[in-house]
This record gives C-alpha cells, sequence and structure tokens, in this order.
C-alpha cells in the first residue's frame, strides 16, 4: 500500500510538472467522480480477495442493475428511492446465492461467480437490448451536483474500512483468507463470513450500477462491461495479495485512483491514443505483482522448498 | 467411466431435441463435391472455442487457468492481417510470424506462472488487460481488412468437402492427444496438477511443465486467431476473440476436467465446445432469443459442477457436508 501511495504521488507530480491546470478542484473532482462506480465495485471486490476468493459476476451486476432500475422508472412509475431500495437488495441476493454455492457446495469462487456473470448479463439483455433514458426526479437531482458521486464513493469507503477495521466481521474475513482451516478451528463462523463476503461484492456492485445509472442519466445492458477486470486490477494495485488475507480498503481506494490519474493524464496529454491506458495498467498490474513476489520471498518461512 | 461420456450424452440429448423439433438440423447436402448443413455449422462455428479450449486444459490440468487467450487471439490477427497485407511476403513467413507472437505470448505467461511463481488468475490477468492495447498499437487502432485467398481459404475454405476449420480443430485435438498420451506429458502434467509439491519430490520440473502448457495454450489461441481473422477477412483488435476465454473455460469443464487440476480430457474438451455451440444454434433455430443463451450455458457450467462436487453429492442425497 505504501507503494501504491508513492505511485500515486509520483504520478500527480509528473502530471502536475507537465500539465499546468492538473492541480486543480474541478480536476480532483472529476478524478473521483468518473471513477466512483469503479472504487464502489473495487470496494466490494477488495472484501471477496482478502477471504481468499474472486468475484467476475461484478460488472454484469452492474449492467443488470442499471437496466433493471432504468426500466423499472419507466415502465413501473415507482419512485426513485423504492427502485434503489429494490436494486440493492437484487445484489445482495445475488451475491448470498453466489456465496451459498461456493460455501455449501464448496465450488470454486471463480466457476461460480463466472457463471453469474453470465446470468446476470442474459437477464440484463433479457430486460432490454437497447439503452433506456433515465428521467427520475431523484436520480435527475443527484445528477445535478458534481459532488454526488464522490460523496457515494467516500462514503462507501468509510464504511468499509470502519468494518474491516473495527468490526469482528473484519477480522473474520482477513483470518478466512489468511488460513480458512485456522480460521474454522477458532470458531470464525467460515460459512457465514463467505456468504457475508459475495453479499457485500453484490451490494456494492448494485450501488456501483445506481453510481452508473446518475452518471451517464442511463440505462444501457452492456454497462460494466470487463469491470471486473479493472476492479481486480486496482485492488491488486492496491496491495491485495489473489490468495486472500493481505490488503486493505484504503490500498484498494489508492489503486482505483492511480488507474483514474493514467487515464486523467493521458486524456490531457491528447496526442496519446487511448490504447496506452491498456498497456500502462498492464505493466504497471505487473510490476506491483512481481513487487510482491519479491516482499513475499523474503518475508515468508525459510522452509519453502523452491 | 471416461471422462467424456457425460458431455457426449449431453450433446447426444442435444441432437435428440432436434431430430424431434427441427428436422431439417440432420439434412446435409452436397453441393459442388462440397458438404453444408447444420450439423456441418456447428462443427464449424465452434472451432475457435475449441482449437483455444484444448491448450486451455492442459494449462487448466496443471491446476492454472489462462484469461489471456482472447488478448492472443487479437494480437496474432493483427499480426497475421499485417503480414499478409506486405506485398512479397511469402505466405507462410506470415503464419509463422503470428504463431511465433502467439507462441511467446503464451510462453510468457508460463514464465511468470512457472518461474516468477505468480498466480495464474494474475499472472495472465496482465495479459488479458494489456493485450487488446498491444494489439491496437500494432494495427494503430485500425480494422485491417485484407483480400489474399490465401489467408481467407483458412476461414472460407473447404478441405475434404469440409471447412478447413474442422480439420485444423481434428489435427491439433489429434497432435496433442498423440503427445500427451505417447509421451509422459500426461503423466507430469496430471502430477503437477494433482500436487505439485509431490511432483517436486518425484523429480519432475514444475516450472518447465507450466512453461510448456501456457506455450501449447498461447498456439492454440495463435491458430484461432488466423481462424477468426480469416473468417472475417479482417482483423479487429477489439472484438477478435473477446470473451472466449469463458466459453473455453466453460467448454473445459463441461468436458469433465476438474478446474483444480490433475486429471483431463481432450476429447471431452473438444465434445463440450460443440455441445455449447449446439445449444447455441438450437437456441438460435426454435427463435428463442439469443439473450437466454448466457443463462442457459450457466445453469449447464452450474449443473455440471455440481455433480462433479463432492459435498453437492452429500447435500442431494440428505446428508450433511
Amino acid at each position: 500500500m505504501k507503494v501504491t501511495a508513492i505511485t500515486l504521488l509520483l504520478l500527480l507530480c509528473v502530471a502536475a510538472l507537465r500539465y499546468p491546470g492538473f492541480f486543480s478542484a474541478t480536476v480532483f473532482t472529476d478524478l473521483l467522480r468518473d471513477n466512483a462506480f469503479l472504487g464502489i465495485a473495487a470496494i466490494g471486490m477488495t472484501f471477496v480477495i482478502l477471504s481468499g476468493g474472486i468475484d467476475l459476476s461484478v460488472g454484469a451486476v452492474i449492467g443488470f442493475v442499471s437496466i433493471f432500475s432504468s426500466r423499472l422508472m419507466r415502465d413501473a412509475d415507482l419512485p426513485g428511492p423504492i427502485i434503489v431500495l429494490l436494486s440493492i437488495s437484487i445484489g445482495v441476493a445475488f451475491g448470498v446465492c453466489q456465496g451459498w454455492l461456493i460455501s455449501r457446495c464448496s465450488l470454486p469462487p471463480f466457476l461460480v461467480t463466472l457463471a453469474g456473470m453470465f446470468v446476470a448479463r442474459g437477464l440484463a439483455f433479457a430486460v432490454s437490448m437497447e439503452a433506456i433514458t433515465i428521467t427520475d426526479p431523484l436520480y435527475r437531482f443527484a445528477a445535478q451536483s458534481r459532488l454526488t458521486l464522490p460523496l457515494m464513493f467516500l462514503a462507501t469507503f468509510a464504511a468499509a474500512a470502519f468494518a474491516l477495521g473495527r468490526r469482528s466481521f473484519g477480522r473474520n474475513v482477513y483470518a478466512l483468507g489468511g488460513n480458512a482451516d485456522s480460521a474454522l478451528l477458532m470458531g470464525v463462523p467460515v460459512a457465514r463470513v463467505r456468504i457475508a463476503v459475495y453479499a457485500v461484492s453484490g451490494f456494492c456492485a448494485a450501488l456501483a450500477g445506481i453510481a452508473h445509472g446518475v452518471y451517464t442519466s442511463s440505462g444501457n445492458a452492456t454497462a460494466g462491461t470487463l469491470f471486473e477486470l479493472d476492479a481486480i486490477a486496482a485492488v491488486v494495485i492496491g496491495g491485495a495479495t489473489l490468495t486472500g488475507g493481505v490488503g486493505t480498503v484504503s490500498g484498494s481506494v489508492l489503486g482505483v485512483l492511480v488507474l483514474g490519474v493514467i487515464q486523467t493524464a493521458i486524456t490531457f496529454e491528447g496526442t496519446l491514443s487511448s490504447w496506452w491506458t491498456k498497456i500502462t495498467t498492464g505493466v504497471l498490474l505487473l510490476f506491483f505483482i512481481l513487487l510482491q513476489r519479491v516482499f513475499k520471498r523474503t518475508a515468508t518461512d525459510p522452509h519453502s522448498m523452491e | 467411466m471416461p471422462k467424456w461420456l457425460w458431455p457426449l450424452v449431453g450433446l447426444g440429448a442435444i441432437l435428440l431435441f432436434n431430430a424431434f423439433a427441427t428436422p431439417t438440423f440432420f439434412e446435409i447436402t452436397v453441393r459442388g463435391g462440397n458438404l453444408y448443413g447444420s450439423l456441418i455449422d456447428v462443427l464449424n462455428r465452434s472451432a475457435p472455442t475449441a482449437l483455444v479450449a484444448l491448450g486451455m486444459t492442459l494449462v487448466i490440468a496443471t491446476g492454472g487457468i489462462d484469461l489471456s487467450v482472447g488478448a492472443i487471439i487479437a494480437i496474432a490477427g493483427v499480426v497475421a492481417a499485417i503480414g499478409i497485407n506486405k506485398p512479397g511476403k511469402p505466405f507462410l513467413m506470415v503464419l509463422a510470424e503470428s504463431t511465433a507472437w502467439a507462441i511467446a505470448l503464451g510462453a510468457w505467461n508460463g514464465l511468470l506462472v512457472g518461474y516468477a511463481r505468480v498466480q495464474p488468475i494474475v499472472a495472465t490477468l496482465v495479459l488479458l488487460v494489456a493485450g487488446r492495447g498491444i494489439a491496437q498499437l500494432l494495427s494503430d487502432g485500425q480494422i485491417i481488412t485484407f483480400t489474399d485467398p490465401r489467408l481467407a481459404s483458412f476461414g472460407v475454405g473447404r478441405l475434404w468437402g469440409l471447412p478447413v476449420s474442422i480439420t485444423l480443430v481434428a489435427g491439433t485435438a489429434l497432435s496433442l492427444a498423440l503427445l500427451a498420451r505417447l509421451t509422459a506429458m500426461s503423466l507430469f502434467v496430471e502430477c503437477v496438477g494433482e500436487s505439485s509439491t509431490a511432483s517436486r519430490y518425484t523429480g519432475i520440473d514444475a516450472r518447465a511443465v507450466r512453461l510448456t502448457v501456457y506455450g501449447i495454450s498461447g498456439l492454440c489461441a495463435g491458430l484461432a486467431g488466423l481462424l477468426v481473422v480469416a473468417q472475417t477477412k479482417a482483423a479487429d483488435a477489439n472484438t477478435a476473440g473477446l470473451y472466449i476465454e469463458l466459453d473455453a473455460i466453460l467448454a473445459v469443464v463441461i468436458g469433465g476436467s476438474s478446474l483444480s487440476g490433475g486429471k483431463f480430457s481432450l476429447w471431452g474438451t473438444w465434445l463440450g465446445a460443440l455441445m455449447m455451440q449446439a445449444l447455441t444454434t438450437t437456441i438460435l433455430t426454435r427463435g428463442i432469443p439469443i439473450e437466454w443463451t448466457l443463462i442457459v450455458k450457466a445453469s449447464l457450467v452450474l449443473a455440471v459442477s455440481l455433480l462433479q462436487s463432492r459435498s453437492a453429492g452429500f447435500l442431494l442425497r440428505g446428508r450433511p457436508a
């Protein structure tokens, strides 16, 4: 996480020196605003990855919530708050189902959430293939202020940091990710914690879907395509290991900001083509996983055979 | 009981359903010495996924996963399309260049997983994220079209009355099966997948085994890239092979190989790929909206893995796991 913070600072310094006008309140609000839904999704993903799992369904859940909520607004004429509540309950229920399959039927998380991704994306297409414009007053109101999305992002961050750092739930998640067998012997309710992390991820994905609706003022079944990869990349850049047990929410948020600053810098540069974002993200990802390997090799047990 | 039995039963069930529901499904017509029909179509359309899935089978058997195959398809396709548009360049050279890229990218994954001991999901995620960027860099963000009949013949050409793609898949499956079963390779691969610690004690170089299987997976993805590009006569860095890694993983799982590594079945994988394509074609011919294919595929995979899972078996029989 320290390395992530240093990388972020370095990137900011380079950007500030290169592009006059980079250090302004507008650019930073926009940074938080443009990356709010990625950030919220990455926070949910952090819980899952800390527990030693993975959630590939995040992007598809965003797409489903996006199209489902806007269709409800158009055709059912329900008030905004009810739609928000309904979307979030669907996200949580979806996560619970995935967690149940993973924990009770001992299926690999990769496979279950891959299937979950297909189901959610398929349902999204079944709701509507065309994009739907959002006219709901609550969403309209939320979209008026540039601060709504940054506030949503920061509130999710605060809640997640509190749950992981200050509650027994957080300790249980770390214990489960560190070693599931030891956690069970220590009396951690392993099955319940495992289901809970996928529920948290589903909650965050649904929230990210709502944020996406506010951001674009429309619902789209293809929203959030391949989003889970960006979220995983942000979490890994933030210092978490995919084996579980290591990482922090603050790290993931820094990871999201690193990705966001790169995107903003490439936009500022103007002459660089969009594909450089992908290549830089890949290179950064590589740098961080190799760094983790180096640290792990020096830090772990001397009995390691390889 | 062989691993390929269940996908065969599944494929049989889908075909049987079609025999009653769509009588024209089994019609094969001969035009100008070439065979045409729904069955041929299923074989042809499943070819890219089948190729990728064959390589993926070996990777999964070592307990790994390769998420980067779609990106490798995009890169190999772009390289081939650029090469074929250069006048005077020998055709074999174009093929060799594209395949060399694919093998090199696969070997890069293998180095990360085998030698740097990075987890397979993250190691191949790097190329999944960066790969399409590299393909766009090579193609300068353009969709590269070509008219050369030699490369296009991979996609639309016919060999012995059948699409070339079928021969390509059958050839790859046969070579891999021979390579795996006639040499000690399948033993090494399964051993590394079952327990890399045990294989180390028996003197197997797990790193070299991993390097080899990721290299093979890259090669298979490269061949699939040639097919995809040849079928559309254009290389699109953005969409070529998009999501194919997911379909390939599903084909492997349906084919009876376990995601946690160990025993594998190449023929099961091919049957798995055929079964998914037959299902898609059936859904299309029955007029069911295309979006349901995703849900049907997901249910299928969950059902198959639940059947394989031990604790779920207990669950069904009413005993605690």
